[in-house]
């Protein structure tokens, strides 16, 4: 049997940056820490993009810690989102538009988070990267890594667990 | 005599990133604090409910329990955080504001060891609770 032939870059691209768009911008907190992914392939980058209000130390300076961990979550929860509606997104039974709608698409819920500082996070940009650990039916145990100027020496990391969403009653 | 509190304050409200979130420091001393964070739609995680994303709370909870650290009369000086963890026991109500109170229960020459709660306007359950460790820096 001929195998289907495989659809347009830009289609592919189009589909699921518009979904990575959707989940992202729609998110007040989101923009007010001016966060921002990166997409290659299934693979979601976070870029903190800096800006003089993020700063918790004036006199270092230094990003303020609960910024570095509110990045963190974001990159976690939007990585685990990214993963857990990505075949949906890819099989056509949800589209961009239909994350906007609370009674079709919910998000994992943060239970607990813990934080690492291991350096001081500089006033430039930073980036962070989501591993999930194990991701069942009901909970996920995500691990997040996060670094600036260079990757082999993170600035933080954090583990944290998180509620899936559940299928609603009816079945869908 | 210089009034510690009014200096932690004004230390406090000066960090651009708290002025950004518009924390304010209500109590401070003997190794507690407490801190507010009012409602804001930029804070918001979710725009289907209105509800403030836990990263913010994180924020406020992170600065409640360095400010009391620093207010404890041991701490010679700054601080800054080793690690915290944070549990979340429930979305906070929108349109309420957070509040946070952090307890330095314990300090050595190097750690100070924090625990901190935070609520909305139903203080039956709290919103969150953190424990953390903190680093105990000189002037």
């Amino acid at each position: 049997m001929a195998r289907t032939r495989p659809e347009p870059v830009q289609v592919v691209k189009q589909r699921r940056d518009a979904a990575l768009n959707a989940i992202v911008d729609g998110v007040p907190y989101i923009r007010f820490l001016e966060i921002g992914f990166d997409r290659r392939g299934d693979e979601l980058t976070g870029v903190l993009n800096f800006d003089q209000k993020l700063i918790g130390n004036p006199l270092l300076p230094a990003l303020h810690g609960g910024v570095t961990a509110a990045f963190l979550e974001v990159t976690a929860v939007i990585t685990l989102s990214w993963e857990f509606l990505l075949p949906k997104i890819e099989s056509g039974e949800l589209n961009a538009s239909d994350i906007a709608d609370y009674e079709k698409v919910r998000f994992p819920k943060t239970v607990d988070f813990t934080v690492d500082y291991l350096r001081s996070g500089l006033p430039r940009d930073a980036y962070a990267r989501a591993f999930i650990s194990r991701a069942g039916r009901r909970y996920a145990s995500v691990r997040v890594e996060a670094w600036q100027d260079n990757h082999a020496k993170l600035f933080a990391q954090a583990s944290g667990h998180f509620l899936m969403p559940q299928p609603t009653t009816d079945g869908k | 005599m210089v009034d510690k509190a009014a200096i932690a304050r004004q230390f406090i409200e000066a960090i651009p990133h708290a002025r950004a979130l518009g924390l304010k420091l209500t109590s401070i001393g003997n190794g507690e604090a407490g801190i507010t964070m009012p409602y804001s739609k930029e804070l918001v995680g979710d725009p289907r409910t209105g509800v403030i994303h836990g990263g913010a709370v994180f924020t406020a909870l992170d600065t409640c329990c360095g400010a009391a650290v620093m207010s404890h009369p041991s701490a010679p000086g700054g601080t800054a955080t080793i690690d915290l963890r944070i549990d979340y026991m429930r979305a906070a109500t929108p349109g309420q504001t957070i509040t946070t109170q952090a307890t330095c229960y314990h300090i050595t020459r190097n750690v100070a060891f924090v625990r901190a709660t935070a609520m909305d306007e139903d203080d039956g359950l709290p919103v969150a609770t953190a424990a953390g460790s903190f680093t105990v820096e000189g002037l």
